[in-house]
């Protein structure tokens, strides 16, 4: 199963270049969805798969892009350990590559890190056909330009990752849920005192009336902490399988919530931001009230912006892609260097063209 | 435009003590914490509004003249070293913290704040600034955005890249730009991740939001005692294989163990040929629940002697001698020069007999204090500055054992940067598309190339004088080692 495809390629890019004909990058093919649709000869790159190298005791995994999501954390779970930041799979073929391009994290992130904070390092094609590494296997490094957390939800805009290396932790030894009855706009205020306290919560929920609590350390420190929680909140406990798959529905937005309707957003910002999105019971929070999904016919950026966030389309059913933008417009300032890095690293715009944001691929015309 | 008309134009925005131009003045800021590069800037730019910031550097910007970003000046790569005909612009005097969001758990702090500043204004709110480089008391939160800096509890809590959320930045043509946000993650590009280390070639920062953590309930440390190093080192890779994430692990040898504890009378056993500090904190039972995990470890890795902690105060203890062991070597030594590599933790036993060779082959005493957890070596290389040629050879040992770690898989710098001290090695680290890439990334932000000229990355030109270009895609300096 495992093969390294590097040299094709590497040759595919380099004529890609050569040519000046757009390329768009398909690997799993599970999100297509996360962003504008990308019209380019497909190339790809499912095909290059396998773990690389991966030590247990170092904490590190390096991964050709193409692996599985699922294989590879099948591996890491034979060694208790884990992708900290529980990225979503959006179906059976997610893949590691796509996961980071996409920079993708889960129900944990508002615990552990997101995607980018666990990546040490990548290698890349660059538009330019050239074979680049950046980062390491190693958990410090600050030599050069951390040209490797850059390419984390950039799409392959900036290189066509190839492998990546990220840091990995063990899985907590003990884990589980607890329901408590409690109203959407208390649920930011009452979750983040309770972190403040240090308890280990590793994720949260709240969805019609109930937030669901996932408590994960040692044991005694979870049974701990519930008997605190308990002190204060009537709460039940959850745990086993059925426990499980709610939070996998969570994370990977399977949860019927999600399908309700056409029109989900994603909405990101401080957690105690005021509601803003209509009835704050309809909404679904996740990361502490720090991420809220809402359905809305209306267009959801500006006022997203007003609060100090952003909102996203998170149009799950567009499998080839979006039609239109998905990503709120960027500040002209942040735009202009965004482009400029589009530029130094893929000068003919061949990776990907128009996948992040139509003015990207304006200037491409 | 000549420098008399500069430093005139240069007036029109800032005041006489806000300027300095004089030898005898601009003589301190010869250098950082790295004093064996040193230069004269053409004048010395104190500030103290960020519109002034702005005016200088639309007015460099304008003429052409190259700017070089000072915090605090405790950086150990020579980041902050001037440039001849350029401006040191220090942003020392923004030392404000402008707000503490507890509830949040955020703070937004000027560039000139210490660290420890940050720490000590939130702990009554039982928070703190996790990042804790040795300079913590003297070192500033810009210039630890900008070496994205470490420390001893990185293992855990991650590197400075972890733990900021949002910057304010001027570009070189004096356009602010916010990057990240308040929430936990931001549309386009990662700029935060790739400002955040870029040793002031890219933007200034003139703000920064930090994320604050709870100050855990309880912290215990343990000190286990060795009589071989690599025993020691070996016991680093055996608790992280077990599942603990330790706090802080830290390595001492025996001159470091021993150095610290003249200094600081730190109670080490002055007989370990090593010692490890391995701190775990939490909740009461997490810590609890770690520790004996961690003591059963240690003793089955065969340390000779373990102790922990009775209380706060021998805790403080503990870590005093730790953290006071450069000072201490410094005592050993008229001078000493402290590297910075990384490597994967399986090799640093490895590591460590290779650097005792080479320390007889130069004739050099090698000192070894490190963050093992993270397998980040800070090998401290005695010297005397005034023996003729033995600065040289000492820099030479340096940029051995940088090019060895690279060989087994690491990094020539964990977490003081590059700047101009390691300029060569990135050679070694980097092959001639990569760092093509990295001057196209400089580009992107600055065009003329005016901010901090001739640092973090070598001229391809430079590499190939420095006659290590070859290093490139499994072409290894080190062929006789099995490859990673």
């Amino acid at each position: 199963m495992d093969r390294d495809l590097t040299d094709d390629l590497q040759a595919r890019v380099r004529e890609a270049h050569a040519a000046r004909s757009p390329l768009c990058i398909v690997a799993g093919g599970t999100r297509g969805f996360y962003g504008r649709r990308v019209e380019g000869v497909e190339l790809a790159v499912g095909g290059h798969r396998g773990i690389i190298e991966y030590q247990p005791s170092e904490l590190v995994v390096t991964v050709r892009a193409g692996t599985p999501l699922a294989e590879l954390e099948e591996a890491l779970r034979e060694q208790h350990q884990m992708l900290a930041f529980e990225p979503p799979h959006h179906g059976e073929d997610s893949t590691i590559g796509g996961t980071i391009a996409c920079g993708l994290s889960g129900p944990r992130r508002a615990a552990a890190g997101a995607a980018r904070d666990f990546v040490l390092g990548v290698t890349v094609i660059n538009g330019l056909g050239q074979r680049c590494r950046f980062g390491g296997q190693v958990m410090k490094n600050v030599a050069g330009y951390d040209a490797a957390r850059l390419m984390v939800g950039a799409q392959g805009t900036l290189g066509l990752l190839l492998d990546v290396s990220l840091k990995v932790l063990p899985m907590p030894k003990a884990e589980e849920t607890l329901k408590l009855a409690l109203g959407a706009t208390e649920m930011p205020a009452r979750v983040l005192r309770w972190v403040r306290q240090g308890l280990p919560i590793t994720a949260s929920c709240h969805l019609e009336g109930t937030l669901c609590l996932r408590l994960g350390s040692t044991p005694s420190a979870v049974r701990a902490a519930r008997a605190r929680i308990a002190r204060e909140h009537t709460c039940e406990q959850t745990c086993g399988e059925v426990t499980a798959d709610f939070w996998r529905q969570i994370r990977d937005q399977r949860h019927p919530f999600f399908r309700a309707s056409g029109n989900l957003w994603r909405l990101s910002h401080l957690p105690t931001t005021p509601f803003y999105s209509g009835d704050p019971e309809a909404a679904l929070l996740e990361w502490n009230g720090a991420l809220r999904w809402v359905h809305a016919e209306e267009d959801m950026y500006a006022e997203a912006e007003r609060h100090g966030g952003h909102a996203q389309r998170h149009p799950l059913h567009a499998r080839e892609g979006a039609d239109g933008d998905i990503f709120p417009a960027l500040a002209p300032g942040l735009a202009r260097i965004q482009r400029r890095l589009r530029e130094a690293f893929d000068p003919h715009g061949i990776l990907n063209p128009g996948r992040l944001c139509v003015r990207d691929a304006a200037a491409q015309a | 435009m000549n420098r008399q008309a500069l430093l005139k134009r240069l007036f029109g925005v800032l005041s006489e003590d806000q300027l300095l131009h004089r030898v005898e003045d601009l003589k301190p800021y010869e250098c950082d914490a790295l004093s064996a590069y040193h230069c004269l800037p053409l004048a010395v730019a104190i500030p103290d509004e960020e519109a002034q910031v702005k005016a200088i550097l639309a007015l460099c910007y304008a003429e052409g003249v190259p700017v070089v970003a000072r915090g605090a000046g405790t950086g150990l790569s020579g980041g902050s070293l001037p440039h001849e005909d350029g401006i040191l612009l220090s942003l020392a005097r923004f030392n404000r913290i402008l707000s503490v969001d507890p509830e949040s758990m955020t703070a937004v702090v000027q560039p000139g704040v210490r660290n420890l500043a940050i720490s000590e204004a939130v702990q009554e709110h039982g928070l703190y600034y996790a990042p804790d480089p040795s300079s913590q008391i003297a070192c500033s939160i810009g210039g630890n955005v900008a070496e994205n800096a470490g420390g001893v509890h990185c293992l855990k809590y991650g590197l400075t890249v972890h733990n900021i959320v949002k910057l304010k930045v001027l570009t070189i043509e004096g356009e602010e730009l916010t990057i990240g946000c308040d929430a936990l993650d931001s549309p386009g590009y990662d700029l935060l991740a790739l400002l955040t280390g870029s040793e002031g070639m890219l933007a200034i920062i003139t703000e920064v939001t930090v994320r604050l953590l709870p100050i855990p309930a309880l912290a215990k440390v343990a000190l286990a005692s060795f009589d071989d190093i690599a025993v020691a080192g070996e016991a680093v890779s055996r608790i992280i294989a077990r599942g603990v994430i330790p706090a802080g692990l830290e390595l001492m040898d025996n001159a470091a163990l021993c150095a610290a504890d003249d200094f600081v009378q730190a109670g080490y056993p002055r007989d370990a040929e090593a010692i490890l500090l391995c701190e775990v904190d939490g909740s009461l039972e997490e810590v609890e629940d770690q520790l004996v995990l961690v003591l059963e470890i240690l003793r089955e890795a065969g340390a000779t002697d373990i102790r922990v902690a009775r209380d706060e105060a021998e805790r403080a203890q503990f870590w005093a001698g730790r953290k006071a062991a450069f000072p201490a070597v410094g005592r050993l030594s008229p001078d000493y020069y402290c590297m910075d590599g990384t490597i994967p933790r399986h090799r640093i036993a490895g590591v460590l007999r290779y650097i005792r060779d080479l320390s007889k082959e130069y004739g050099l005493a090698v000192v070894n204090v490190f963050h093992a957890g993270d397998g980040n070596l800070h090998p401290l290389i005695l010297y005397d500055a005034n023996n003729p040629g033995e600065l040289e050879r000492t820099e030479e040992l340096g940029g051995r054992i940088l090019d060895y770690c690279v060989a087994v898989g690491g990094a020539i710098t964990g977490e003081h940067g590059v700047g101009i001290e390691k300029i060569n090695q990135m050679c070694h680290q980097f092959g001639s598309d990569e760092i093509t890439q990295f001057h196209r990334i400089k580009a992107a932000f600055d065009e003329k190339g005016l901010l901090n000229p001739g640092k973090n990355i070598p001229t391809l030109q430079r590499c190939a004088e420095f006659g290590a270009m070859h290093v490139h895609h499994g072409q290894l300096s080190h062929p006789e080692l099995e490859r990673f």
